[in-house]
C-alpha cells in the first residue's frame, strides 16, 4: 500500500503543479507542454485506479491528437512571449474577473456534482451496473456502452458528426487559381489530344496557348 | 527488502530486454545501409569489422566524440529535451511485446493501445526539436512530420480495430494466440498492406520522408543537432521502426508462433521467429526506400485521408458483418 500512496502522490502532484504551470507561465509554448504534462500525469493516475481504458484511450485522443493541435495552433499563430504575466500586470486585466467568474462557477459545480454523489449516493443509480471482477475494465464499458446506454452513445456520436461537419463548414472556402492533380485525367491522355501539328508560317511562328 | 528485491528483479529483466533491442538497432542501421546499397548495385559499409558490421559502433563513436552545438537562440531546455523524449518513447513501447507466451516484461490487459499511445506521442519528440531549434527548415519538418503521423495513426487505428474484432482482446498476447490457425494476413490481407505503408509513414520512412527531406529542408527538424543529440534522434528512429515491424509481426504474421507446427519447427523457440518476421518486414522497408521516389506533400494527405481511411472503415464493416453472419464473434 505504501508503493500506492508514494505513486499516487508523485503523479498527483505533478498533475496540480502542472496544471497551476499552465496558467502561469509566460511563454504559450510552455503552457501546452505542461497541459501535455497534466494530462500524462492524469491517465498515469487513471492506470493507478484500474480504469486502464480510460487511460490509454486519454493518452491516445488527448496527448496524442487533440493536444498535438493545441501546440500546432500556438506554433503557427506566433504568439510571441508575453510581456507580464497575468497575476502582476495592472494594465489590460479586463478578462481577470470574467475568467474568475468561470472558475468559481465551475468550482462550485464540482462541489455540487462530487457533494451529491457522497452523501447521496442513490442520486445516480448505479446499483443497476453490473461490474464483475473476472471481466476486465474493457470488456465491461463495452457491455454497458452497446447495451444499456447504446441511445446516448449513438446521440453523443451524432453530436461529434455534427460538430465536425459544422467545423468543415465554418473552414471551408473554394479558392480560385489553384490546380488539382487528377490522376485519371492523366493516365487517360491519348496521343491526338496532347499533339497537335500546326503549320508554321515563316518569320511569323505561331502562338501556342497554355 | 521485499520492494528493493522487486526493483532489482524487474531492472534485470529490463537490461535484459534494452540490450539486445539497442544492439539489433545499431545492427538495423547497418542492414538498412546494406540492401540498400545492393539494390543500388553498391557494396555498402563493408570495411569495419567482417562485412562491415562493426560500421554502426564506429559511427556511435563518432557521435559521442563530436561537439554538441546548441544554437544560441534556441529553447535550450526543450531542445535538449526532445532527442531524449524521442528515444525514450521508442524504448518503452518494448515492454509489451511478447516475445513468447511468458517471455514478456509487462503482461498488460491493454497492450495493443499502449503501443498505440506510445507510438502516438512519438510526434513530440519531433515537434519539440522542430520548434526548439527556433529555425525555419527544423520548424518546417517538424509541421509536416506532425501532420503527417497524426494522419497516418488514423488509419493505422482503424486497421487494430480489424484485427481486434477478430481477436477479442486487447493483450499481445491473446492477438498472437488468436493466429494459432491461421495468420491474420490471410484474411486481412488487404489490411496488411494498408498497414505496411501507413507504418512506413508513421516513422518517416521513404517514400514519406518528407519531414526530412533533404532537397527541401536541409534535414527537417534535425538540422540543428549534433553529435550525440543526433545519434539519439537516429537510434530512437531506427527503434521506432523495429517497433512498427514488431506491431506488424504481432497483428499479423503470428507473433512468435511458428509456421508450421511441425517437428523440425517446433524446436526453434518463439522469440527467434519473432525475429525472422521482424526481420522479413525491415528487409522490405529497407527495399521500399531503395526503390519507391519520395512523395509530394499533398499527395500523402491525399493518400492518408481520401484512399487509407474509407478503404479501411470499409474494411471494418466488412470484418464486423462477416463475423456476425457467420456467428465467428470471439466471445469471452
Amino acid at each position: 500500500m505504501i508503493a500506492h500512496a508514494i505513486f499516487f502522490y508523485f503523479f498527483s502532484v505533478i498533475a496540480v503543479v502542472s496544471a497551476i504551470m499552465v496558467t502561469v507561465s509566460k511563454n504559450t509554448v510552455h503552457s501546452v507542454f505542461f497541459l501535455i504534462l497534466d494530462f500524462i500525469s492524469i491517465s498515469c493516475l487513471f492506470i493507478m485506479i484500474g480504469a486502464e481504458f480510460l487511460g490509454m484511450i486519454m493518452l491516445i485522443v488527448y496527448v496524442g491528437a487533440v493536444a498535438v493541435l493545441f501546440l500546432f495552433v500556438v506554433m503557427m499563430l506566433n504568439v510571441a512571449q508575453q510581456k507580464s504575466q497575468w497575476f502582476v500586470s495592472n494594465a489590460s486585466s479586463g478578462h481577470i474577473p470574467v475568467g474568475l467568474l468561470i472558475s468559481v462557477i465551475i468550482f462550485f459545480e464540482l462541489i455540487i456534482v462530487i457533494g451529491g454523489w457522497k452523501y447521496k449516493p442513490d442520486l445516480f443509480n448505479s446499483e443497476d451496473l453490473k461490474i464483475s471482477e473476472d471481466i476486465s475494465n474493457t470488456h465491461s464499458l463495452g457491455q454497458v456502452l452497446y447495451t444499456d446506454y447504446i441511445h446516448i452513445f449513438q446521440i453523443s456520436g451524432m453530436i461529434l458528426l455534427i460538430a465536425m461537419i459544422g467545423a468543415i463548414v465554418l473552414t471551408f472556402r473554394q479558392r480560385e487559381g489553384v490546380k488539382k492533380q487528377s490522376y485519371l485525367k492523366q493516365i487517360s491522355r491519348e496521343r491526338n489530344e496532347g499533339v497537335e501539328v500546326l503549320e508554321v508560317t515563316s518569320n511569323k511562328g505561331v502562338k501556342i496557348d497554355d | 527488502m521485499e520492494y528493493l528485491n522487486i526493483i532489482f528483479q524487474e531492472s534485470y529483466k529490463i537490461l535484459f530486454l534494452l540490450v539486445p533491442v539497442l544492439v539489433s538497432v545499431a545492427m538495423i542501421v547497418w542492414l538498412d545501409r546494406r540492401v540498400w546499397a545492393f539494390v543500388q548495385k553498391r557494396q555498402g559499409p563493408n570495411v569495419v569489422g567482417p562485412f562491415g558490421l562493426l560500421q554502426s559502433l564506429a559511427d556511435a563513436l563518432k557521435y559521442i566524440f563530436k561537439e554538441i552545438i546548441i544554437p544560441a537562440s534556441s529553447n535550450k531546455v526543450i531542445f535538449i529535451l526532445a532527442p531524449i523524449i524521442t528515444m525514450t518513447l521508442a524504448l518503452i513501447a518494448w515492454a509489451v511485446i511478447p516475445f513468447g507466451a511468458e517471455q514478456v516484461l509487462a503482461d498488460i490487459n491493454v497492450g495493443i493501445l499502449y503501443i498505440f499511445a506510445v507510438s502516438s506521442l512519438g510526434v513530440y519528440g519531433i515537434i519539440m526539436g522542430g520548434w526548439a531549434s527556433n529555425s525555419k527548415y527544423p520548424f518546417l519538418g517538424a509541421i509536416r512530420s506532425a501532420a503527417q503521423m497524426v494522419s497516418y495513426e488514423v488509419s493505422i487505428g482503424i486497421i487494430i480495430i480489424n484485427v481486434l474484432l477478430c481477436v477479442g482482446s486487447l493483450n499481445l498476447n491473446d492477438i498472437v494466440i488468436a493466429q494459432e490457425e491461421i495468420w491474420f494476413v490471410i484474411p486481412l490481407f488487404p489490411m496488411f498492406i494498408i498497414f505496411f505503408i501507413s507504418s512506413l509513414a508513421e516513422t518517416n520512412r521513404p517514400p514519406f520522408d518528407l519531414p526530412e527531406a533533404e532537397a527541401e529542408l536541409v534535414a527537417g527538424y534535425q538540422t540543428e543537432y549534433s553529435g550525440m543529440m543526433y545519434a539519439m534522434f537516429w537510434l530512437g528512429e531506427y527503434a521506432n521502426i523495429l517497433l512498427m515491424c514488431a506491431l506488424g509481426s504481432i497483428l499479423f504474421l503470428g507473433g512468435w508462433l511458428s509456421p508450421i507446427d511441425l517437428y523440425p519447427f517446433n524446436l526453434i523457440p518463439g522469440f527467434l521467429w519473432l525475429i525472422f518476421k521482424i526481420l522479413f518486414l525491415f528487409i522490405l522497408f529497407a527495399l521500399v526506400k531503395a526503390i519507391v521516389p519520395r512523395y509530394r506533400y499533398d499527395q500523402l494527405m491525399k493518400l492518408g485521408w481520401k484512399i487509407f481511411l474509407p478503404l479501411s472503415l470499409t474494411y471494418v464493416v466488412l470484418t464486423a458483418s462477416y463475423l456476425f453472419y457467420f456467428n465467428l464473434l470471439p466471445t469471452n
